[in-house]
């Protein structure tokens, strides 16, 4: 039949589906971080520049000592993100296959109750197990960051349309193809939110490793704290805050980036 | 039920798909989804597999393509007994297009389409221009839409690039589980007759799940009525199934009108359509117009476009309006008929127009003739007559 009427015309019929919501919101979430770390770093100067600073302060925040607990503080946070991927992912995957599904649950169970201990009184668990030094907070880091990678794993892949991986199995791919082609590109979106947020919650606990003698920029707050140097304590934790806030904004970039076209 | 058993003798010999006593129970139920099924599909034709929601007809596809394991009984495929081969191997050379579509939405038309070669080690320029062949072969201009994503095709073309994926690697066989499902009526039966101009040059063996029966009459070669548990009510012809319902279940599923069901299966071209309707072109004067719809015994001429295409009614008044351009008098041509076309089709968009007659326009869109009403309804009254003689006939053998 060759119709005439408009309503055949293509696009009217345009499939409607809702893409995946942007975590970002568009292109304003790019553009509240930085102007946020903009704004911190203009208090920060300002603070330097017209509060009294003394010897002590100077101590503390001489550049040198900061630089080594900046490389320290990346240091930790970048390998127990590493771990939480490592295990996570993995894991996530293998706790959505049929097999294995109905243990999702009692795991995520158990994560969240591990969330639930003070991040604190983790990092003293660990001490009094493993000792002093900066892996001892990495992996107890890594045990407290591993449930938002998990849960957007599981998550990430269970959202996948049936109807997909049935299409791709049904034309002969393996199992493990379908995992691979199909499956994880496009639950990416929602595992790389995780590992996001992962990568934040570690530079933030990065800051405690101090207590247990791991270094970081926590030794520049602790110093401060213990001093009763305010300026030294606001620009320990100022540079904690700008580190998360750059490193949320490259997961973000990177986010766009790797999200797979199409969807 | 003597019907289907007749048949199914009939249907053996060149069978590609055979199914034997195949049952599935699905875990956590207690009544089968297909209930010991015997099924034979011939090669080079087009089963249909249709019946009420829930009946089990995409499990039966399934079973067929192994996506869920039978739990008794053998499916035989190309002679040789497939229920225990590797289920990945076979299914890269049975075409399935699922109820869903289901593209993939991350990948391209062209990336799309290309899976199963690409699963089969095909190399890249092989790839490409076997797709570019198959956007061809659906009517998709291969630049324009290649590199587009799923999400960016309205829902017709969705259909198109699933069935073209199915057609991939060239398999043999096709499953299509109500492939034009879910798509406006007008875009369905454009894809119904695309897909049968397609499969007569393509010869492939289909099994084609559809709860339409007016799709079934239309595209089947054979149709196999299916009841609970996939139990076949009657499995034959559809000129047959029309003619000869086996039992209550038969006709309550074809519903009242199995004449008009009929429809179904005669085409525009097989009927005469009326020539020397008064027609006009772009150029034709109004003294021209009104003197051709004047010698003619219609109340509406037919304007052309310069391609020979209809694009607009006029009657008398439209004509002789000065106030109005020919070309922007009257009222537009909505819908025309193509020769592909079912009757079926041809009476509904007439009786939607005003006029009780349908624009018969060639493969380009060109003006070919017109069909009235009164000549559908001879079909039809032709039909019923055939019908009263086959039963006669069926009535006579019966009592001697
Ligand atoms: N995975 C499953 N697990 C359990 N029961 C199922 C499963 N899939 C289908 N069924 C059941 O099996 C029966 C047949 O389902 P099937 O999908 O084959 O029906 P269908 O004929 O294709 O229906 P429709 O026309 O609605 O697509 C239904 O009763 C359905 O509820
Ligand atoms: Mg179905």
């Amino acid at each position: 039949m060759t119709a005439r009427t408009p309503a055949a015309a293509p696009g009217l019929f345009r499939r409607v589906r809702s893409s995946m919501s942007d975590p970002e919101g568009g292109w304003i979430g790019l553009v509240i971080t930085p102007v946020m770390a903009l704004i911190l770093l203009g208090t920060m100067l300002w603070v330097w520049n017209t509060a009294d600073i003394d010897q002590t302060t100077r101590n503390i925040l001489e550049g040198s000592k900061l630089r080594g607990q900046f490389q320290e503080h990346l240091f930790m946070a970048a390998w127990s993100t590493v771990f939480v991927i490592g295990i996570a992912v993995p894991l996530g995957i293998l706790l959505t296959r049929p097999r294995f599904k109905r243990f999702a649950t009692p795991v995520l169970t158990f994560a969240s109750s591990g969330q639930a201990i003070p991040a604190y009184g983790l990092l003293i668990l660990f001490f009094t197990w493993i000792g002093t030094g900066p892996w001892t907070s990495i992996y107890a880091f890594t045990l407290y960051a591993i449930l938002p990678v998990l849960r957007n794993t599981i998550v990430g892949l269970e959202q996948v349309d049936d109807a997909v991986i049935e299409a791709g199995r049904g034309m002969g791919m393996t199992k493990l193809e379908a995992l691979r082609k199909i499956e994880l590109p496009l639950s990416v979106p929602v595992i790389l939110a995780g590992i996001r947020t992962a990568l934040v919650i570690n530079i933030g606990m990065a800051a405690l490793a101090v207590f247990i003698g791991g270094g970081g920029l926590g030794e520049t707050i602790n110093s401060g704290l213990k001093l009763r140097r305010d300026v030294a304590t606001f620009m320990g934790a100022g540079i904690v805050a700008m580190l998360a806030l750059v490193v949320d904004w490259l997961a973000a970039l990177a986010e766009r980036y790797l999200r797979p076209r199409g969807v | 039920m003597s019907q289907a058993h007749a048949s199914a003798e009939t249907a053996t010999a060149e069978a590609l798909i055979h199914l034997d006593a195949v049952t599935k129970v699905y875990a956590g139920t207690e009544a089968p989804a297909v209930d010991r099924l015997t099924l034979d599909v011939p090669e080079g034709e087009i089963l249909i597999l249709v019946g009420p929601s829930g009946c089990g007809k995409s499990t039966t596809l399934r079973l067929i393509n192994r996506m869920i394991e039978p739990t008794s009984g053998r499916i035989v495929f190309e002679g040789e007994d497939v229920t225990d081969v590797n289920p990945d191997q076979l299914r890269r050379r049975i075409g399935y297009v699922i109820q869903q579509i289901g593209l993939f939405p991350h990948r391209t038309i062209a990336e799309n389409i290309g899976t199963v070669p690409q699963l089969l080690g095909w190399d890249k320029t092989r790839i490409s221009g076997r797709v570019d062949e198959l956007l061809e072969m659906v009517g998709m201009e291969p630049h324009l839409y290649r590199d587009r994503y799923p999400k960016e095709l309205s829902g017709g073309q969705a259909q198109r690039v699933g069935v073209a994926r199915a057609l991939g690697a060239d398999p043999d066989v096709l499953l299509m589980d109500e492939p034009f499902g879910a798509i406006d009526p007008i875009t369905r039966d454009r894809l119904q007759n695309e897909f049968l101009r397609l499969q007569a040059e393509l010869r492939k063996t289909i099994v084609f799940v559809t709860h339409d029966i007016d799709e079934a009459i239309k595209m089947g070669d054979r149709i196999a009525i299916l009841g609970d548990s996939s139990a076949i009510a009657q499995l034959d012809t559809p000129e047959r199934i029309l003619a000869q319902p086996a039992n209550e279940f038969v006709e309550d599923f074809l519903g009242g009108g199995a004449t008009l069901k009929g429809l179904n299966l005669r085409r525009v071209r097989e009927i005469e359509v009326a020539e020397g309707y008064p027609v006009i072109r772009p150029d034709t004067s109004r003294e021209q117009a009104l003197a051709a719809l004047r010698s003619s015994d219609e109340d509406f001429l037919l304007l052309l476009d310069a391609e020979g295409s209809p694009t607009r009614w006029l009657d008398e008044d439209n004509i002789t309006d000065p106030a109005t351009a020919l070309g922007a008098s009257g009222l537009p041509v909505r819908v025309t008929v193509e020769p592909e076309d079912t009757l079926a089709d041809a009476l509904e968009f007439m009786l939607q127009s005003a006029h009780g007659t349908a624009c018969v326009v060639d493969s380009h869109g060109r003006f070919d003739g017109m069909i009235r009403l009164e000549t559908i309804m001879g079909e039809i009254a032709s039909m019923q007559r055939a019908a009263r003689e086959a039963s006669a006939e069926r009535k006579r053998k019966g009592a001697s």
